[in-house]
């Protein structure tokens, strides 16, 4: 666990980074956390699949992986790359304030 | 009148269900109907071991239906659809089974074609699968050939049927080209979408370090998005590129094609969500769901698939009986994990425990976590009890379904993996 601040609120992250809290995220947040993750120009499409990530998240309990992002966003795999080079489901996991997809077992 | 349960697939789950509801109740009572398209029941855990000659497929396929006690019935067609408003199953020979409890057992399938390039040129030439009879088959008569160069195993994505399985693959490989005396000629690669070898980070570590003690070259984090067999590469959708002169790759899997035409029964993968420990679906209540076609957290494994049998059945007959259901199942996964030189390793795990060191069932059991000639046996020995006591449905002596922690050094719950 480790701590950071966003947006002058106080976040608790997991060693991988990914958001303890989803609830303390806002949208205020993504540019930074963009940032941080080498994405600095954020486009209708990035925005299109952070929303997509929580909205599954919150429906089901885990964020989505590659795979299922790539049937069920309206973004393809290879254009899901393209916005998050080092890899799509971790990389907007992050930015959109959710856990670690789960992924399988 | 009595009650009807038609069972879906006759694989492992579908199997052993239909066997202890049998047993459970008087066929006046309860009719059990199970459904599947073939009557070749394969005994999945061994397809590992055909590539290298060690046994066959014909000695590991056996018809469906005499696995089934008398008094069950076996309908063999594919499945069309399934009707949840209406109760009904929809075979493809046109007629319909109407039921009062629905168990879906219809396992993974593999989805091949769902990776560019992969049944393309060099399918079944110099790009194999060993998950299924045939490609088994085929790979074990590539190996025989193969005079030397790279050999790459590459996990396509999660989620896959045993995912012991494509490492326990390269610990025999390193083996078999030991024993043929051309180890040195040959580069092995394990290529993962994972961060590491395994999910469980214990296990991770352990398997991690004996790929490295067996030269065996680790590639992670590695989407692969085409395979292209006639130039012989992995092509990630990153950009990056692992070449080869003999893959071995575990496509995609996905549920049965039947459940994408049954409206509200899956999820996009085609596998059906689950309570994950009553195993009654999230689609409705009277269908529940066993094994490798349901999703939940837990691995798809055949161990898996037997240690929710008992929950199952149990609910099954709450269900009928208008009982609350019992949230009995814990994840429990049991895996024999052979490491070559007639040695294999033993993990136990379930959804909140890693696996530990320490004895299987007890402090006199089986080591865990540990490479033994015990172990080995023990995974060749489990195919007879898998025939003989588990399809069946009877308990094996010592085995709950519930994970034990007697003989474990220290069975404290780990943090829940995310």
């Amino acid at each position: 666990m480790s701590t950071t601040t966003i947006a002058a609120t106080d976040l608790e992250l997991s060693d991988e980074g990914f958001f303890v809290h989803p609830e303390q995220w806002t949208e205020d947040m993504v540019p930074e956390l963009a940032r941080r993750d080498g994405i600095d120009v954020l486009t209708d499409a990035h925005w299109q699949v952070i929303r997509f990530m929580r909205a599954e998240y919150f429906e089901k309990g885990t964020g989505p992986t590659v795979r299922v992002l790539g049937k069920t966003s309206g973004v393809s795999i290879k254009q899901l790359y393209q916005l998050f080079p080092k890899g799509p489901a971790k990389i907007a996991a992050k930015i959109a304030g959710i856990p670690k997809p789960r992924g399988c077992i | 009148m009595a009650q009807r349960v038609v069972i879906l697939g006759g694989g492992t789950g579908g199997t052993l269900t239909a066997n202890r509801l049998r047993r459970m109740y008087r066929p006046d009572e309860v009719e059990i109907t199970v459904v599947d398209q073939d009557d070749r029941h394969v005994y999945q855990p061994g397809l590992l071991f055909v590539p290298f000659g060690l046994t066959h497929p014909e000695d590991i396929v056996r018809p469906r239906a005499r696995q089934l006690h008398d008094g069950i019935a076996f309908r063999q067609s594919p499945i069309d659809h399934v009707d949840i408003e209406a109760d009904e199953v929809h075979l493809s020979d046109g007629s319909v089974l109407s039921y009062d409890v629905l168990v879906v057992a219809t396992g993974a399938v593999l989805v091949p074609e769902e990776t560019e390039g992969l049944t393309g040129a060099g399918w079944m030439d110099k790009v194999f699968t060993f998950y299924s009879p045939e490609g088994a088959g085929a790979l074990e008569a590539a190996l025989a050939t193969f005079g030397g160069g790279r050999l790459v195993v590459n996990v396509i994505d999660m989620p896959i049927k045993c995912p012991v399985a494509p490492l326990e693959f390269c610990f025999l490989a390193d083996w078999y080209f030991r024993e043929r005396g051309i180890r040195d000629r040959v580069e092995l690669t394990y290529v993962t979408p994972l961060d590491g070898a395994f999910t469980k980070p214990v296990v991770s570590a352990h398997l991690g370090g004996m790929l490295n003690e067996k030269g065996v070259a680790l590639v992670t984090e590695f989407n692969t998005g085409e395979v292209d067999g006639a130039d012989g590469r992995l092509v990630a959708y990153d950009g990056r590129e692992v070449p080869f002169d003999l893959a071995v790759v575990i496509p995609l899997h996905g549920g049965a094609p039947f459940v994408a035409r049954s409206p509200g029964l899956g999820d996009e993968l085609n596998f059906v969500p689950s309570d994950e420990h009553t195993l009654q679906s999230k689609s409705a209540p009277n269908v529940f769901v066993i094994g490798d076609a349901a999703n939940v957290a837990a691995s798809k494994a055949g161990s898996v698939t037997h240690f929710e049998g008992e929950t199952l059945v149990e609910n099954v007959r709450r269900y009928l009986g208008n009982e609350p259901l019992e949230a009995g199942f814990d994840g429990h996964a049991n895996c024999f994990i052979e490491t070559g030189f007639h040695k294999a390793l033993l993990i136990d795990f379930n959804y909140e425990t890693e696996p530990l060191p320490g004895h299987y069932p007890n402090a006199v059991g089986l080591p865990l976590l540990k490479e033994s000639r015990l172990n080995h046996l023990g995974k060749l020995m489990f195919q007879w009890f898998y025939w003989h006591s588990l399809l069946p449905g009877r308990d094996i002596p010592g085995i709950g379904a519930t994970i034990p922690t007697a003989g474990k050094t220290d069975a404290t719950p780990a943090s829940r993996e995310e």
